[in-house]
């Protein structure tokens, strides 16, 4: 996992929850093109986090390879549908698998950054302790963290160390008449879950704004 | 077993923006099989094919098809009734 700090001639600036394309030619024209969540907020330095996939064709290059200076090309803001805007008063909940967890932490950082006041909450499912991004900094962000450990919790761990179900569902989520604004993000079976999940509680479907992103590397 | 590997209309925004020249993840499309009216960004998306096949997430139809050659791209919506911009 790496987080890289970009510099794009003529960036108009992004939305929280938007993704770009980098795009990367191989000298005999080659072309291999992945899309990767902005991980900062609107009015920061624009970065992304990459996950390495083994066997990717980009992540590899991203998170090994890329030096201080090196060009490559970007393609975006994208998105105009799984995004966030400060000025909205409803409560939102925002659920993350794995690095599904990076466009919700652009919007948990836009809130902290304008003094945001709607109550935010972020439920992050994670395989371990240690593979959950950005511990250190969501702490520090005002927003309540819930996190769900899958795979192998650390000793003495007292949260939540399953997959997203409904009964984790009910415990963790604003109550149906809240009316919140959710975020899902994350593989496409943990988003199928989670939605599905949020739907059987009571949700909108229309409240709940989806992402599913696929292992590309 | 392996993941599912059905996307959403997020993954193919960057895609559209190149062909179309605007965003269009958030434009309402409507479906010619059952009249379901979604966002772009809601409808599936499978990318491990020849190009790209986007369905409904009602009726499982074809709605948009793309396939890109090097010089230009296909785009065959005649499963779309309607996209709104």
């Amino acid at each position: 996992m790496r987080t890289l700090e970009l510099d794009v001639d003529g960036w108009g600036g992004h939305r929280a929850g938007q993704h770009l394309d980098v795009r990367l030619t191989s000298e005999d024209g080659y072309q291999a093109e992945r899309s990767y969540s902005i991980a900062s907020a609107p009015g920061e330095r624009l970065a992304i986090t990459v996950e390495v996939l083994e066997n990717g064709e980009v992540s590899p290059y991203l998170v090994e390879d890329v030096h201080d200076g090196d060009m490559f090309e970007v393609r975006g803001p994208i998105g105009g549908y799984f995004v966030w805007e400060v000025g909205e008063p409803e409560p939102v909940l925002l659920v993350g698998g794995g690095s599904g967890v990076v466009p919700l932490a652009a919007m948990a950082r836009e809130r902290a950054r304008v003094g945001g006041t709607a109550p935010m909450k972020l439920l992050y499912s994670s395989r371990t302790w240690e593979d959950a991004i950005y511990r250190d900094e969501l702490a520090t962000l005002g927003l309540d963290v819930v996190y769900t450990l899958t795979r192998e919790q650390p000793p003495g761990w007292t949260g939540y160390a399953r997959r997203i179900d409904d009964e984790l569902l009910r415990e963790v989520a604003f109550p149906a008449s809240d009316r919140p604004r959710v975020y899902v993000c994350g593989s496409t079976r943990f988003v199928d879950a989670a939605a599905d999940g949020l739907v059987r509680l009571g949700y909108d479907p229309m409240w709940i704004r989806t992402e599913r992103f696929g292992a590309t590397g | 077993m392996s993941e599912p590997r059905t996307l959403d209309g997020n993954a193919i925004g960057g895609l559209l923006l190149e062909l179309f020249g605007v965003e269009l993840t958030a434009a309402p499309c409507i479906c010619a099989g059952c009249g379901a009216r979604e966002e772009v960004a809601r409808l599936d998306v499978y990318v491990d094919c020849p190009g790209v096949v986007v369905r409904c997430r009602h009726c499982h139809d074809v709605m948009i098809t793309i396939v890109r050659g090097p010089e230009r791209a296909r785009v065959d919506l005649s499963g779309t009734r309607g996209l709104e911009l």
